[in-house]
């Protein structure tokens, strides 16, 4: 007999997650459009900005409304400085280059949390309910459905932001071709440090959500080991893209750890995503949104 | 290596590929390996042979790598996972059959290979990042695999307790006697290595990292060279695992996680992509790192600290050292150690008479 209440549960959780999988990712894609350049440090992103914003609220009293301050524009900060110092140098340079750039930011920035903020877990208070909402047969927590609102919103005003906006156009052109761009008098060196700084943004939100959801320490930058199957099957520099790969990743993880996970002992969670983006690597590397201009090999 | 001709005198290119490239050469080579093998194993003391043992592990694993990212231009965070499968399948061999570890060790390595090749498979069709994440994914699965299935990983813990390595009847136990059953390896892998890039598969190797497309015109064939360099370099990386697995006496996932992928990565990327000195003194180098760290803060940091603040400071110093440096050899010196070494040296081909 299959137990639809039960299927409905996860699907519902599912897309809940995957819609902040997607807004995490969203980081990801932005600074791919823009600079070619692959983040493999976004989930310490997420983690430095929970840090921020937990400690923030917890050690100094800080309303909320000036944690969430601090931490956007501490992040904006980092987004800019980062690419001014490190990620500017490397432009041109091979992308294992940056891969290991950003892996060892990643390591930089996982010793500096804990060593800076004390390696406990910190909670991250927002004010909402805890009780979970109940609709019919759902039951899911408020968080989760900020989370969802705040992913959507995001989505829709950085998809405006490329599609309408001076700048979002400016920055794709730059995405584009960055010598033409430059001959079309775009400061192209500006709109990396952008990129970077928007991430920042997206970043700031993130650990936001997921520390509230998970508490801040560094087991928070495993979120970003989510990033990547989101990324490939959505595309890499596709925002749509972005929302579809998290949803598709959040319910797969969901109903794999629903119905698998009592065969094997757990973890299906974390490895179900994977799997999926192995095939999807096999059978069309750029994602169903992404350029299709893969080099031949 | 620590001597130079008075100028570049080679007419042939076999000249130009030799192992030694002057006949002092041998006597250097020589004089090294006497002291390897004879007066550090007598001078030192077992503290220092177990750090010693430890960097003969990871100057495996490091050459290895850079058969496959430095040589052959394809990226791999999988590498941890490659080595847990060398390292669990000689220790089901050695605890199951009771296999000794000459056949375990080839065995296990041999396993690696054949997964490495099937993860490298994708390597066919994408390069660059999308290697990188699929290299990833493999890691990630393989990590996974091992801890849930019992049969692979001895249930309890995902750890296996294998015997020590017995040669002639006689036990490989204590340090010293580990010194020299690791020593043999690494010298069989640095000549292995040196010997493998200057053949024809090792050019073949580099003319794809230079130009995948102009490689295949010129008739590389790119599909079996491919993954050639993923099963050579998974099959180091399975040997490494094996002999991590016998010195520690234990096989245990734990020590074969994405971290170590990472730190394998950085050896090679602060020695010299290329390059097996560069391997050499990456995996001194980064294996040394955290023993420094932890001793200069054993030393010095009880001025500054409690003992409880320098638990919570060591381990997250080192991750930010090890990151500053990956970022900061890539950002100034991208061709590692290994250049370093070779500006020293070229500064002395000419000295006294520098112009």
């Amino acid at each position: 007999m299959f137990d639809w209440q039960f299927f409905v549960l996860l699907l519902s959780n599912g897309i809940l997650i995957g819609l902040m999988y997607s807004l995490i990712a969203l980081g990801f894609v932005l600074v791919y459009k823009a600079t070619d350049a692959i983040n493999f440090a976004q989930g310490e992103f997420v983690m430095i900005a929970g840090f921020v914003v937990a400690v923030a609220i917890a050690a100094y009293g800080a309303p909320l409304w000036l944690a969430v301050a601090v931490g956007l524009a501490g992040m904006i900060a980092f987004g800019f400085g980062l690419e001014r110092v490190m990620l500017r140098k490397l432009i041109g340079r091979p992308v294992i280059a940056v891969v290991m750039a950003t892996i060892g930011l990643a390591a930089v920035l996982r010793g500096f949390g804990p060593l800076v903020w004390g390696a406990g877990t910190k909670s991250l208070p927002l004010p909402i309910p805890e009780e979970p909402v109940v609709i019919g047969p759902l039951f899911i927590p408020p968080i989760q459905i900020l989370g969802a609102v705040v992913s959507l919103l995001f989505l829709a005003a950085f998809g405006w932001f490329f599609l309408k906006s001076r700048r979002g156009i400016a920055m794709r052109a730059v995405a584009d071709n960055q010598q033409v761009a430059m001959a079309m008098g775009i400061d192209v060196e500006r709109y990396f440090g952008l990129a970077w700084a928007m991430t920042g943004i997206v970043s700031a939100l993130s650990g936001i959500i997921w520390g509230n959801l998970l508490g801040v320490d560094v087991q928070l930058s495993l979120v970003g080991l989510k990033v990547f199957p989101v990324v490939i099957l959505g595309g890499l520099d596709s925002i749509p893209g972005a929302i579809v790969g998290g949803l598709i990743v959040g319910v797969v993880e969901n109903l794999a750890a629903g119905y698998i996970d009592p065969y094997v002992g757990g973890g299906t969670k974390d490895f179900a995503p994977y799997v999926l983006m192995i095939i999807a690597l096999m059978v069309r590397p750029y994602g169903i949104f992404g350029k299709a201009i893969i080099e031949r090999i | 290596m620590f001597h130079r001709e008075s100028g570049l005198l080679k007419v042939t290119y076999e000249a130009d590929m030799a192992l030694y490239p002057l006949p002092i050469a041998r006597w250097t080579v020589a004089v090294i390996a006497v002291l390897a093998f004879l007066v550090v194993p007598l001078l030192l003391g077992d503290y220092y042979l177990s750090i010693l043992n430890l960097i003969s592990v990871a100057i495996v694993g490091a050459i290895g790598l850079n058969i496959l990212v430095g040589y052959t231009g394809q990226v791999s965070i999988g590498h941890g996972a490659f080595m847990s499968v060398g390292a669990y399948t000689a220790a089901n061999l050695a605890v199951r059959l009771g296999a000794p570890f000459w056949v375990s060790l080839p065995l296990g390595g041999l396993m690696a290979a054949a997964i490495g090749a099937i993860v490298g498979i994708p390597s066919l069709r994408i390069k660059g990042l999308y290697l990188a994440i699929a290299t990833l994914a493999g890691q990630l699965i393989i990590e996974w695999t091992i801890n849930h299935v019992t049969w692979i990983s001895g249930g309890v813990q995902a750890s296996i307790e294998v015997p020590r390595p017995t040669l002639f009847g006689m036990r490989i136990s204590t340090q010293r006697e580990m010194y020299f059953f690791l020593l043999v390896f690494v010298v069989l892998a640095i000549v292995g290595a040196m010997n493998l890039v200057r053949s024809r598969v090792g050019r073949a190797f580099i003319a794809i990292r230079d130009q995948d497309i102009a490689a295949e015109i010129i008739g590389v064939n790119i599909f079996r060279y491919k993954l050639l360099a993923f099963a050579v370099s998974s099959f180091y990386a399975g040997v490494t695992g094996v002999l991590y697995t016998y010195y520690l006496g234990i096989a245990n996932y734990e020590q074969f996680q994405i971290t170590t992928s990472i730190d394998y990565l950085a050896m090679i990327i602060i020695g010299g992509l290329g390059s097996v000195l560069g391997s050499i003194l990456g995996a001194i180098f980064v294996t040394l790192l955290p023993i420094l760290i932890r001793t200069t803060m054993e030393t010095f940091g009880g001025f500054f600290f409690s003992t409880g603040a320098i638990l919570n400071i060591v381990p997250n110093l080192r991750l930010i050292v090890f990151g500053l440096l990956i970022i900061l050899f890539l950002v100034v010196e991208p061709e590692g150690l290994n250049r370093l070494w070779r500006n020293i040296r070229s500064y002395f081909r000419v000295w006294p008479f520098a112009y």
